[in-house]
């Protein structure tokens, strides 16, 4: 698969990115070992959940908001189980609504919402996480596509 | 903001800007040009979406490697090997 945009260079050899390396894959080799083996669905739904834990849980990150938040997240995804009716009752976070600065751009409600604990966090501080929770994105999708290389020639 | 220990400085938020910019793969810098805070965040978002899309698509892939592997396929003792620390 071609891929059009090339990640730009990040050191895969860095040890945050080794530890990142390492929980996920052992968290392949959990899943690997899974008896009886899980439908494909379930176990997609696994490995997406172990490339996120692994993100959250790499040593740089684990002092971030994103990674605190995410870590929640992901429990909470783990306590719902597919196949069952669920009323979801999602607990209602007041979150303290933050004065925009004037010259905060609109923009910056999206990117609230995709960086995990974004919508509490100040606007700076916003940029700071938005550019280390990118950083582990980046390595992840770096890792998995290795995986794959090396596993399907 | 009153118990901030000071407002950032312009020159700060313009690093935190560029490290940003810096983050983007190339082809997507282009798209911002001149750090426009407006651009580059909304590029930064299509960004972050996008290497969402790819964890799922990879998941995905991964999850159907997996499938064709067995329990003693060359694959599956690097997988071992490699843990094994």
């Amino acid at each position: 698969m071609n891929r059009k945009n090339p990640l730009p260079n990040s050191n895969p050899n860095s040890p945050n990115s080794s530890m990142q390396a390492l929980h996920f894959l052992q968290a392949l080799a959990r899943i690997a070992r899974a008896a009886p083996k899980p439908a494909h669905s379930a176990r997609t739904r696994q490995i997406r959940h172990a490339a996120y834990a692994s993100m959250a849980h790499s040593s740089r990150s684990s002092r971030r908001t994103w990674s605190r938040a995410l870590l929640h997240r992901l429990r909470q995804w783990q306590q719902q189980r597919p196949g069952r009716l669920l009323t979801v009752r999602r607990r209602v976070r007041i979150v303290t609504p933050i004065t925009s600065r004037p010259e905060e751009p609109a923009r910056a409600e999206t990117l609230r919402q995709l960086v995990p604990g974004g919508r509490g966090m100040e606007y700076c501080n916003l940029l700071e996480e938005t550019a280390d929770y990118v950083q582990c994105l980046r390595a992840q999708v770096q890792l998995m596509q290795t995986l794959l290389d090396a596993f399907s020639s | 903001m009153s118990s901030r220990r000071g407002r950032i400085t312009d020159e700060e938020m313009n690093e935190l800007i560029s490290k940003l910019q810096l983050l983007l793969p190339e082809s997507r810098r282009r798209n911002v040009g001149r750090a426009s805070a407006g651009k580059l965040l909304k590029e930064t978002c299509s960004y972050i979406k996008s290497l969402h899309r790819e964890v799922d698509d990879l998941s995905d892939r991964l999850s159907q490697l997996m499938a064709t592997m067995d329990d003693n396929s060359p694959q599956a003792d690097i997988i071992r090997s490699l843990l094994r620390s």
